[in-house]
């Protein structure tokens, strides 16, 4: 059967999650600040009509925002993965064949729903529009590199009104024709560049170049991409996404940091939340990586990082704490002025699959139930168990100033209505 | 002392015998006649949230509902994927304002009505910015 693929993604995903609680916000511009409020990582249409660019560091937009009374978050990834997960239940109601592609992008296969696809598309917007209050756009096509070009034409497009079918359509061409070919799924930066220097500038250049030729220079994967925009599937839905290779968590400090004590800290902090986040996955970790880095743009900037084998993997948060403790030891340099800091967990397994080494003189029994017990305690809203190596005061520690309620996470910060 | 071996005996492994292994205790007495009529526990969420993706919790904030039972603090189960009725209470924007009331549509004319007799019931013409955001399917209010 022919595969019939639409590509569901939410409309400024970070900017939409704050509209939905807090309808004054509607109509207006509003841009999300990442994790450090040091960069705009999402922007309302209004914000992008203002010319805010995506990935500008706040400061050089800041007048923009204050002539405009732009809406400033910070970013509020408790409820953005929340809604994400409401979204793509909804969309699982359409169709059994979903592959949830990004935090807020899903693939479903519509093969087998006779009907017209252009009306179940606008079934499903207005769904997942009623059911959790997000605004998204569909594109209908053969192949995901077609729906994924139809998705962003809707977008833009007045007339299709959020939902656009290539399918077979009369306009087919002409979409090609306005998409330039470095926005075109899996072209990247190089490759659009190399295609651009013979003559290949949009969507539909690419798809009629010879393959053969494009082959030899591109590999299989740029052969793929001409077939799929010739409306050839080559990319079905992965519906078993592989194993997380790897796990990890880095912040950004809220300014500087330059005694050990508090950088240790930092990394124990990190690595016990890494530790929850393997146990969450049911995962150990082979290997740990844990690097340090000041700022790029002063003098004597320094990055480093230091990478520990555990003989038997682990999920178990002491041993992380204390290896990442001993990584920090090394890598610590007096006098430099710490940026930020991060724990990737590595060599990843299924935590019932762990290869046990003869030597090992841990009671791995009791230190699991003791996770658990830790686990279970904290699995609350406000985590009453910490580590003592992550320090009571954390004075590196971010301050979410502009963060929105965790609406949907937090029973004290839930929406208020009178 | 030395200790001289004599003989050594290999076990014969030409016969095999199959044990069955239990690892649950055996409780000596009567088996329980009402494990057969075992059922699932009552899960309080399952019978208040009935589209889990659709439904969200809202803290009430004053009395404009007391009359529906609905006193500040409470915690009202709102699930998004229902149409409003005549007389459901509904979560509204009004002007981009969020609020609970009574919903009432008669006439094709909606009206939002408080359940307190010190507000005023709000009409909805052309020119409000309305929506309904959710229905309001259950209260829950601490003793």
């Amino acid at each position: 059967m022919k595969q019939i693929f639409a590509l569901v993604d939410c409309n400024n995903f970070y900017a939409s999650c704050e509209r939905v609680f807090n309808p004054k916000l509607e109509g207006r511009p509003v841009v999300v600040l990442s994790n450090n409020d040091g960069c705009v990582v999402a922007r309302s249409n209004e914000a992008k009509a203002l010319g805010i660019g995506m990935g500008v560091p706040a400061f050089e937009v800041a007048d923009i925002i204050r002539k405009n009374h732009v809406e400033v978050f910070s970013s509020n990834y408790a409820l953005y993965a929340d809604m994400s997960s409401r979204v793509m239940e909804t969309l699982s109601a359409f169709t059994p064949d979903i592959e949830i592609y990004s935090i807020d992008e899903a693939f479903l296969n519509l093969a087998g729903f006779g009907c017209s696809w252009t009306d179940y598309g606008r079934k499903i917007r207005r769904t997942v529009r009623k059911w959790t209050g997000m605004p998204v756009t569909v594109g209908i096509a053969r192949t995901k590199t077609l729906a994924k070009i139809a998705n962003k034409i809707a977008k833009k497009s007045a007339g299709a009104n959020g939902v656009l079918d290539l399918t077979d359509s009369a306009y087919l061409n002409k979409a090609l024709v306005q998409t330039p070919v470095e926005k075109v799924w899996t072209v990247g930066i190089k490759t659009a560049i190399k295609l651009k220097r013979v003559g290949i500038k949009t969507a539909l250049e690419l798809r009629d170049a010879d393959v053969g030729w494009i082959r030899r220079k591109f590999g299989v994967v740029g052969a793929r991409t001409v077939y799929e925009l010739r409306g050839n599937c080559c990319y079905r839905l992965e519906r078993n996404p592989p194993l997380k290779k790897s796990i990890m968590v880095s912040r950004t400090f809220a300014k500087p940091v330059e005694s050990l004590e508090k950088l240790k800290e930092a990394a124990a902090s990190y690595a016990a939340r890494a530790g929850e986040k393997l146990r969450q996955e049911n995962l150990a970790a082979g290997v740990m990586t844990v690097f340090v880095t000041t700022s790029r743009f002063i003098k004597k900037s320094y990055f480093n990082s230091h990478t520990v084998l555990f003989d038997v993997a682990t999920n178990n948060t002491i041993e992380l704490i204390q290896n990442a403790c001993a990584s920090i030891e090394r890598l610590y340099r007096k006098g430099a002025a710490f940026k930020k800091c991060g724990v990737v967990l590595g060599g990843l397994v299924p935590e019932n699959r762990i290869q046990r080494n003869l030597f090992d003189n841990v009671d791995r029994e009791k230190c699991a139930r003791l996770m658990r017990t830790i686990d279970a305690v904290n699995a609350g809203s406000n985590c009453p168990l910490r580590w003592a190596a992550e320090g009571i005061n954390q004075t590196w520690k971010l301050k979410f100033q502009r963060r929105s309620r965790r609406y949907t996470t937090h029973w004290d910060e839930l929406l208020e209505v009178a | 002392m030395r200790t001289k071996v004599r003989t050594i005996h290999t076990p014969d492994v030409s016969k095999r015998q199959e044990v069955l292994l239990f690892e649950a205790t055996v409780p000596a007495g009567f088996p329980s006649p009402a494990a057969d009529y075992e059922e699932d526990k009552l899960v309080l969420n399952k019978h208040l949230v009935k589209h889990p993706a659709a439904t969200f919790f809202v803290r009430v904030a004053g009395d404009s509902m007391i009359g529906a039972g609905i006193h500040a603090g409470d915690l009202l189960v709102v699930d998004r994927s229902l149409e409003p009725r005549n007389k459901s209470v509904v979560i509204a924007v009004v002007n981009g304002e969020l609020t609970v009331k009574r919903f009432r549509i008669h006439n094709n004319k909606i009206t939002l009505e408080p359940e307190n007799e010190s507000y005023c019931a709000l009409e909805i013409t052309e020119d409000t910015r309305f929506e309904v955001w959710g229905v309001v399917t259950s209260v829950i209010h601490k003793l």
